[in-house]
C-alpha cells in the first residue's frame, strides 16, 4: 500500500496534467462526462478517449521498454500496417480467429527479433536499425494486401475484437488494460524491471555484472513488436480492413511523445508503464477535445503541439528545480538529502 | 648549453579541478632539436600538462614560454598558429577525406576563389615525400595503415605548426616495424630542429629514442633527465615512487596455505594481440596480485579471466571442472566476480539505488524469473552497508551522489553478495581517500582469511606486497616473472619490471 | 470438357484476331506512377482493358512513384518509336526537358489524371476529373434528396491543405448556396482514411446531440464515410436513413454500403481515364484534329438505383 502510494506520487504530475486536459475539454464540451449505457454498451466521450486511444496505449507499452534500455523503435508505426495487412489476409482466406490472431502475433514477434537482432547482436544503433523495418514495412503491408484496403465485412469475431464491448466496456480499452497490467506485473514482479533499467543506464557495467544484456534486448524489441501486433490487429478490426498505406501512419512518434509525456527519460533507465499510458490518454484526450471544439482543422497540429509543450516544459528538469525552490522553506528535508554526496 | 633560449618553457604550472590539484607547480623545459619523453603512471598529470600548454585548458598559475616569449593560447588551434602541433594515439583526421585533402584542410589552396585540387594534390604529394611517403593522395585516409595515417597526421602538423610537436601515445596501436618506421619520421624532424614531447607507455621505445625525460606524478614534476646514463629501474622507481633502497619487507602478504586446494586453474590462456597466453593457479584463500606498468597487460589480464575478452586459446578449470569464460555472464555463472579499473563506465549503474546496485550480481546470476523479494535486497543492502561501512543517506540513494571511495564499496558488495569463489579487483584503491583505502586493504585480508581466492591489479606497490602471497609482473603484454615468498618485495617486483625484454624470465 | 475445349478454340481464334488488328494498329507508351491505391491499380487495369478493346499496343511501365522513373521511362518509349504516349505523372514539376524530346520526336503525350506545370504546347491534352465539380455533383444530389427540409450536414474533410480536398469543399458549398435549409454545421480532417473518418464521426455524434443533431453527412472521399458508417452503426443511429450519407470516389465498398441502404451516393472519380485519352489521341493522329487542352472526366452520380452490388462486382474485378 505504501509502495502504491509513493507511485501514485509519481505519477502526479502526470495525472494532474491529464485532469486539467479532461477539464478543459468539458468546458469545450459540456457533455464531455457523460457516460450512459446504450445498447448494452458504455457510450460517451470519456469512452471514445479509452477506446481511440489504445493503438498507442499499446504501442507506448513496448515503446516504454525499449526505452528504457536506452532505444527507440521506429517501426511500430510500419509493423502495425504489416500486421493488420496479415490479420485481414488470413481471416479473408478463411483461418479461423484463434489462427488469425497466432498467426498475426507471431509476425509481430517476428518483427520485433527482426530489430532485437540488429540492434543486439549488430550493434546498430537503434533508431538506424529499426528505422530499417519502418521504411520497408508499409511496403510489405503493400505487397500483402495487393496495395487495396482488404476489407473483411463478414468476419464478425474479428470485427468484435476491435469495435466489440464486454461487460460494457469496448474491446480495445479492455485489450490494453489487460496487456498493461500483465506487462506491469511481468516487469514488477520479476527482476526483468530491474536488469533493463540497469542496461538502460550503464550496458557495459550491467554487462560486467552478468546480466544478459543481449537476450534483454531481444526481449524488449520483441516485446514491442508484439504490442504493435495487437494494436494492428485492433485497427484493421475497427474498420473492417487493412489500410496498409494509412494504418498505424505516426503513430511511433505518437508513442514515443506518450512515453516521454509519462515522465520517462529517452537517455533511459527508471521507466513507468503507468506514467506512458497516463501519456497516452493525455495524448488521446488532447486529440478528442480538438475534435469535439470544432475548430477548423487548420488548426489541429498547432494546439495538439502548443499543449504537448506546455506539459513538457512543466515536466522538464529546469522548471522542476525551480519548482523545488520556490518550496525550499516548507520542504527541508529534501535539500539536506542533496546537501549529502 | 645553458644560455640558450629553450624552445618551450613551462614555469610553475598549476591547474586544479573542484578543489583538486592535477598539475602542481610543475616546470617542464623542451629544447630544440630534442625528444622530451613525458612519463607517469594513470593521473600523473602528463595529459593534463599537454592540454595546458595546447589551450585546451587555462592554467591556473605559472607561465608558458615559446621562444622565450609569454604566450596564452586560448585554444588548440591558437597553440597551433602559435607553432605548436599536437598528434593523438587516436588519429584526429577525417577518414573519409582523401590524403591530400587531410592535409591541407581548412588552408586550401584556391584558385579563382574554388579549391584547386591539382596543386593541393601536388604539394600533398610534394610535403609527403620529405618523410619517405609515395602514396596516392587523392585517395581516401581510411584506405591506409594507422601508421601512415599517424605520419601523415604528423606531416600536417609541422606543417602548420613547426616549432613543436607533441606526439601522445602515437605507437599505442602499432607493430614493431610501423614503430621503427614512425621513429625514424621522429629522429629526421629533430635533425632539421624541431622539439619533439613524446608519450609512451613502452619504456623501452622511450629508451631508443628520447633524449630527455621528465616524470611526472600525482600531478608533481618528479625528476627531468638525460636518457643517457639513466638506469631503467630509476626510472621505473621514479614513475612508481618507490626506491630501491627503502628496503621494504615482504611477508606481511597472506603466505600460502600449501595445503590450500588450487581453485582456479589457468593454462595458456590469451588472445593474440592483447596479451601473450599465460598460466595461473590460485589457491583457496590466497591473494595474487599483479603488477606491472600500465599498458603491460594487467588489465587485460583480468578480462580474459572474467570473458570480457574472448580468448583464442587456453583452458581455465575452476575446482577441477573444465570451464568456458566466453562471456562476463558465464564468468559469474563460475562464481567469478571483477570490479573494474573505471568504476564510472564498467562499474555503477549510477541512476540507480544503493539497494539496486548491491543486488543486481545476485540477480543476474539467479536470472530474470528469480527475483530477489524486495526485503531480501533491503536485507542485502542494509547488511553490506553496516558491514562495508557504506556512507549513503540511504539505501535508496542513487549510487552516483556517492563519493569514489563509497561506490567501490558498493562494487564489492555487490560481488560479495554473490558469495564468489574467485574475485579480481582492478585498482580497488584507485582514486579513494586514505579512510576507505585502509577500509578495503583490510577487507581484503579478511576475504581471504574467510577462504575466497583473490587477483589484485594495483599499482601501489606497497599494498601488493602487504596482502599478496604471489606477485605476478607483467612487461609489454606478458607474463614475466612470478614473485614467491621473500621475492614478495617492492624491490623484487621493481626489478621485475625494470628487467629488460630480453632478460626477463618468463614466468 | 467439351466447353473447356470449345472455349480454349474461341481464346486461339480471338489471339488470332488480336494479332492482326495490332499489325497495323497504333503503340501507345504508358507511364503509370505505381500501385499506391486501389484506384490507381483499377487506373492500370481499365487502361489496359481500353487499349485492348481498341486493337492498341500497350507498353506499360510502373515508376514505383518516382519521378526519374518516369523520365527513363518516356526516353526509352521515343527510342522505341511509340505512336503516343500517356503519362500519369507523380509530379507537377520538372517535366520541360523530356517532353521536348518527345515533342522533337514528334510524339504526342498525354497526361492522365493530374497536370503539370509545364507549357502547353509541350503536351497533347490532359484528361483529368474535375474536384470542384465532383463536389458540386454531391451537393446538389443533397440539394434534391432534402427538398425544402432544414438539414445540418456534417462534413469529413481530406487532408487539410490538399488540393481535392479544398475542391471538393469549394465545390459542395457552391451546390448548397443559396439553400439556407442546408447547413454546415460541422467541418473537420478525416485525412481521407477510415480510421480517422471513423473517430472524427463519432466526435461528430457527441458533439450535436447523439447525433439527432445531423441530417446528413458529406465525406470528401468513400473511404472517410465507410469509417464513419460504422461510427453511426455504433452509436446506434441507421445511417443511410437516420444520417443521409454522400461521398465522393465510388469505390468497390461504398457500393455495398449503398446496397445495404447505409449510404445513399456516391460520385465516381473514373478510373477510366485512358478511354478518352485515346479517343483524343485517334483523332489527332488520324484526322490531324488537335483536342482541346483539358478533357474533363465524367464525374458520374451513383444511388441506390444503380444496382449497386452488380457495380460492386464489376469494380472489384479492376483491381480496386
Amino acid at each position: 500500500m505504501k509502495r502504491f502510494l509513493s507511485a501514485l506520487r509519481r505519477l502526479l504530475p502526470q495525472l494532474a496534467a491529464l485532469g486539467i486536459i479532461l477539464l478543459l475539454n468539458a468546458m469545450i464540451s459540456p457533455g464531455f462526462f457523460h457516460v450512459e449505457m446504450q445498447n448494452g454498451r458504455l457510450y460517451g466521450s470519456l469512452i471514445d478517449v479509452i477506446n481511440r486511444g489504445a493503438p498507442v496505449a499499446l504501442l507506448a507499452i513496448g515503446m516504454t521498454l525499449v526505452i528504457a534500455t536506452k532505444g527507440i523503435d521506429l517501426s511500430v508505426g510500419a509493423v502495425m500496417a504489416i500486421t493488420g495487412a496479415v490479420a485481414a489476409s488470413l481471416i479473408t482466406q478463411g483461418y479461423p480467429l484463434v489462427a488469425t490472431l497466432g498467426g498475426t502475433l507471431a509476425v509481430g514477434l517476428f518483427c520485433g527479433l527482426w530489430n532485437g537482432a540488429l540492434v543486439a547482436l549488430l550493434d546498430i544503433q537503434p533508431i538506424i536499425a529499426t528505422l530499417i523495418l519502418m521504411v520497408a514495412g508499409r511496403g510489405i503491408a503493400q505487397l500483402i494486401t495487393e496495395g487495396i484496403i482488404l476489407t473483411f465485412n463478414d468476419k464478425p469475431d474479428l470485427i468484435f475484437v476491435g469495435s466489440g464491448a464486454f461487460l460494457g466496456l469496448p474491446m480495445p480499452f479492455i485489450i490494453w488494460f489487460v496487456m498493461a497490467i500483465l506487462m506491469v506485473t511481468i516487469v514488477r514482479r520479476t527482476a526483468l524491471g530491474l536488469l533493463i533499467e540497469a542496461i538502460g543506464v550503464n550496458r557495459r557495467a550491467s554487462t560486467l555484472s552478468g546480466v544478459g544484456s543481449r537476450s534483454l534486448l531481444f526481449a524488449v524489441y520483441a516485446t514491442s513488436g508484439l504490442c504493435a501486433a495487437i494494436a494492428g490487429i485492433i485497427a484493421a478490426a475497427d474498420i473492417k480492413g487493412a489500410d496498409a498505406n494509412n494504418a498505424g501512419l505516426w503513430l511511433e512518434l505518437d508513442a514515443i511523445l506518450a512515453v516521454v509525456i509519462g515522465g520517462n527519460s529517452l537517455l533511459g533507465g527508471r521507466f513507468s508503464i503507468a506514467g506512458s499510458l497516463i501519456g497516452a490518454m493525455i495524448m488521446q484526450s488532447v486529440n478528442t477535445g480538438i475534435l469535439l471544439s470544432g475548430f477548423p482543422p487548420e488548426f489541429n497540429l498547432i494546439i495538439k503541439a502548443v499543449i504537448i509543450l506546455i506539459i513538457l516544459v512543466v515536466q522538464s528538469p529546469t522548471s522542476q528545480s525551480l519548482w523545488t525552490f520556490l518550496r525550499r522553506d516548507r520542504h527541508p528535508t529534501a535539500k539536506q538529502e542533496r546537501a549529502v554526496r | 648549453m645553458a644560455n640558450e633560449t629553450p624552445l618551450l618553457r613551462a614555469k610553475g604550472v598549476s591547474k586544479s579541478f573542484f578543489g583538486v590539484a592535477a598539475l602542481d607547480d610543475v616546470d617542464f623545459t623542451l629544447r630544440s632539436g630534442e625528444v622530451h619523453a613525458l612519463l607517469g603512471e594513470n593521473g600523473a598529470g602528463k595529459s593534463t600538462l599537454i592540454k595546458v600548454i595546447t589551450g585546451a585548458y587555462r592554467r591556473d598559475a605559472g607561465e608558458v614560454l615559446l621562444e622565450g616569449k609569454p604566450i596564452f593560447p586560448r585554444d588548440v588551434l591558437d597553440a597551433q598558429a602559435l607553432g605548436i602541433g599536437t598528434v593523438y594515439q587516436e588519429v584526429n583526421l577525417l577518414p573519409n577525406l582523401s590524403v591530400a585533402e587531410n592535409l591541407y584542410l581548412g588552408r586550401q589552396p584556391k584558385r579563382f576563389g574554388m579549391i584547386d585540387m591539382r596543386a593541393m594534390n601536388r604539394l600533398s604529394r610534394e610535403l609527403l615525400k620529405r618523410y619517405g611517403l609515395d602514396i596516392d593522395v587523392a585517395a581516401p585516409l581510411s584506405s591506409f595503415s594507422v601508421a601512415i595515417q599517424q605520419i601523415i597526421a604528423i606531416a600536417r602538423a609541422v606543417d602548420i605548426s613547426g616549432k613543436v610537436l607533441i606526439l601522445d601515445e602515437p605507437t599505442a596501436s602499432l607493430d614493431t616495424h610501423e614503430v621503427e618506421m614512425l621513429f625514424s619520421v621522429v629522429r629526421q624532424l629533430r635533425a632539421e630542429g624541431l622539439g619533439i614531447i613524446f608519450i609512451s607507455h613502452f619504456l623501452d621505445q622511450v629508451f631508443s629514442i628520447a633524449d630527455t625525460i621528465t616524470v611526472l606524478r600525482n600531478g608533481r614534476l618528479i625528476a627531468s633527465r638525460a636518457v643517457e646514463g639513466l638506469e631503467r629501474i630509476d626510472l621505473v622507481s621514479m614513475m612508481l615512487g618507490r626506491r630501491l633502497e627503502e628496503a621494504e619487507d615482504t611477508g606481511n602478504g597472506v603466505a600460502a596455505d600449501t595445503g590450500g586446494e588450487t581453485v582456479i586453474k589457468v593454462r595458456h590462456l590469451g588472445k593474440r594481440g592483447v596479451l601473450a597466453p599465460f598460466d595461473l593457479d590460485v589457491k583457496r584463500g590466497e591473494v595474487v596480485g599483479i603488477a606491472g606498468l600500465l599498458g603491460s597487460g594487467r588489465t587485460e589480464t583480468a578480462q580474459l579471466l572474467f570473458g570480457i575478452e574472448r580468448a583464442d586459446g587456453g583452458t581455465v578449470e575452476v575446482e577441477g571442472q573444465a570451464t568456458n569464460l566466453a562471456s562476463p555472464q558465464k564468468a559469474v555463472h563460475a562464481g567469478f566476480g571483477f570490479c573494474p579499473e573505471d568504476r564510472k563506465t564498467d562499474g555503477i549503474i549510477g541512476d540507480l539505488s544503493v539497494r539496486e546496485n548491491i543486488a543486481l550480481a545476485l540477480q543476474a546470476r539467479r536470472g530474470w524469473a528469480k527475483p530477489l523479494s524486495r526485503r531480501e535486497q533491503d536485507d542485502l543492502a542494509s547488511q553490506y552497508i553496516e558491514a562495508l561501512d557504506i556512507r549513503t543517506a540511504g539505501a535508496e540513494m542513487p549510487v552516483k551522489f556517492l563519493s569514489g571511495g563509497n561506490q567501490q564499496k558498493v562494487l564489492l558488495a555487490r560481488w560479495l553478495a554473490t558469495n564468489p569463489r574467485f574475485l579480481i579487483l582492478d585498482e580497488p584503491t584507485r582514486g579513494i581517500d586514505v579512510g576507505a583505502h585502509a577500509e578495503i586493504i583490510r577487507l581484503i585480508r579478511r576475504l581471504c582469511a574467510d577462504g575466497m581466492s583473490l587477483l589484485v591489479i594495483s599499482s601501489e606497490l606497497e599494498e601488493l606486497v602487504g596482502y599478496s602471497a604471489r606477485v605476478l609482473v607483467l612487461r609489454d603484454r606478458r607474463h614475466v616473472a612470478e614473485l614467491v615468498g621473500e621475492e614478495v618485495s617492492t624491490t623484487g617486483i621493481l626489478k621485475a619490471i625494470a628487467a629488460s625484454g630480453t632478460t626477463g624470465a618468463a614466468a | 470438357m467439351r466447353s473447356l475445349i470449345l472455349l480454349a478454340g474461341t481464346a486461339v481464334a480471338a489471339g488470332l484476331v488480336l494479332s492482326s488488328v495490332s499489325a497495323n494498329a497504333m503503340t501507345v507508351g504508358f507511364s503509370q506512377i505505381g500501385s499506391e491505391s486501389g484506384w490507381r491499380a483499377a487506373e492500370t487495369s481499365v487502361t489496359k482493358q481500353e487499349a485492348e478493346k481498341r486493337g492498341i499496343d500497350l507498353k506499360f511501365a510502373d515508376a514505383q512513384q518516382k519521378q526519374e522513373n518516369q523520365i527513363k521511362a518516356i526516353r526509352s518509349f521515343i527510342a522505341q518509336g511509340v505512336d503516343a504516349i500517356l503519362l500519369a505523372p507523380v509530379v507537377a514539376t520538372g517535366w520541360d526537358s523530356v517532353l521536348e524530346e518527345a515533342k522533337e520526336a514528334d510524339i504526342p503525350v498525354v497526361l492522365l489524371d493530374r497536370q503539370i506545370d509545364a507549357p502547353e504546347d509541350l503536351y497533347l491534352t490532359a484528361v483529368t476529373s474535375d474536384q470542384t465539380y465532383e463536389g458540386k455533383v454531391a451537393g446538389d444530389w443533397l440539394v434534391k434528396d432534402v427538398g425544402d427540409k432544414e438539414c445540418n450536414v456534417v462534413e469529413l474533410q481530406g487532408t487539410t491543405g490538399s488540393s481535392p480536398a479544398i475542391n471538393r469543399k469549394k465545390g459542395f458549398e457552391q451546390a448548397i448556396a443559396g439553400h439556407d435549409n442546408i447547413k454546415i454545421v460541422r467541418s473537420q480532417t478525416g485525412d481521407f482514411t477510415r480510421t480517422k473518418g471513423k473517430e472524427v464521426m463519432e466526435s461528430f455524434i457527441k458533439a450535436e446531440d447523439g447525433g439527432k443533431n445531423i441530417c446528413a453527412l458529406y465525406a470528401h472521399n468513400d473511404d472517410m464515410a465507410v469509417g464513419a458508417i460504422q461510427a453511426i452503426k455504433e452509436a446506434g443511429l441507421k445511417p443511410g436513413t437516420d444520417i443521409k450519407v454522400v461521398s465522393i470516389d465510388a469505390v468497390p465498398d461504398i457500393f455495398q454500403a449503398m446496397a445495404n441502404g447505409e449510404a445513399n451516393a456516391t460520385v465516381e472519380l473514373t478510373p477510366n481515364m485512358a478511354g478518352p485519352a485515346f479517343d483524343a489521341l485517334d483523332a489527332y493522329l488520324k484526322d490531324k484534329k488537335e483536342p482541346a487542352k483539358w478533357i474533363q472526366t465524367e464525374s458520374k452520380l451513383y444511388t441506390p438505383a444503380d444496382e449497386p452490388m452488380k457495380v460492386y462486382e464489376e469494380k472489384k474485378g479492376l483491381g480496386y
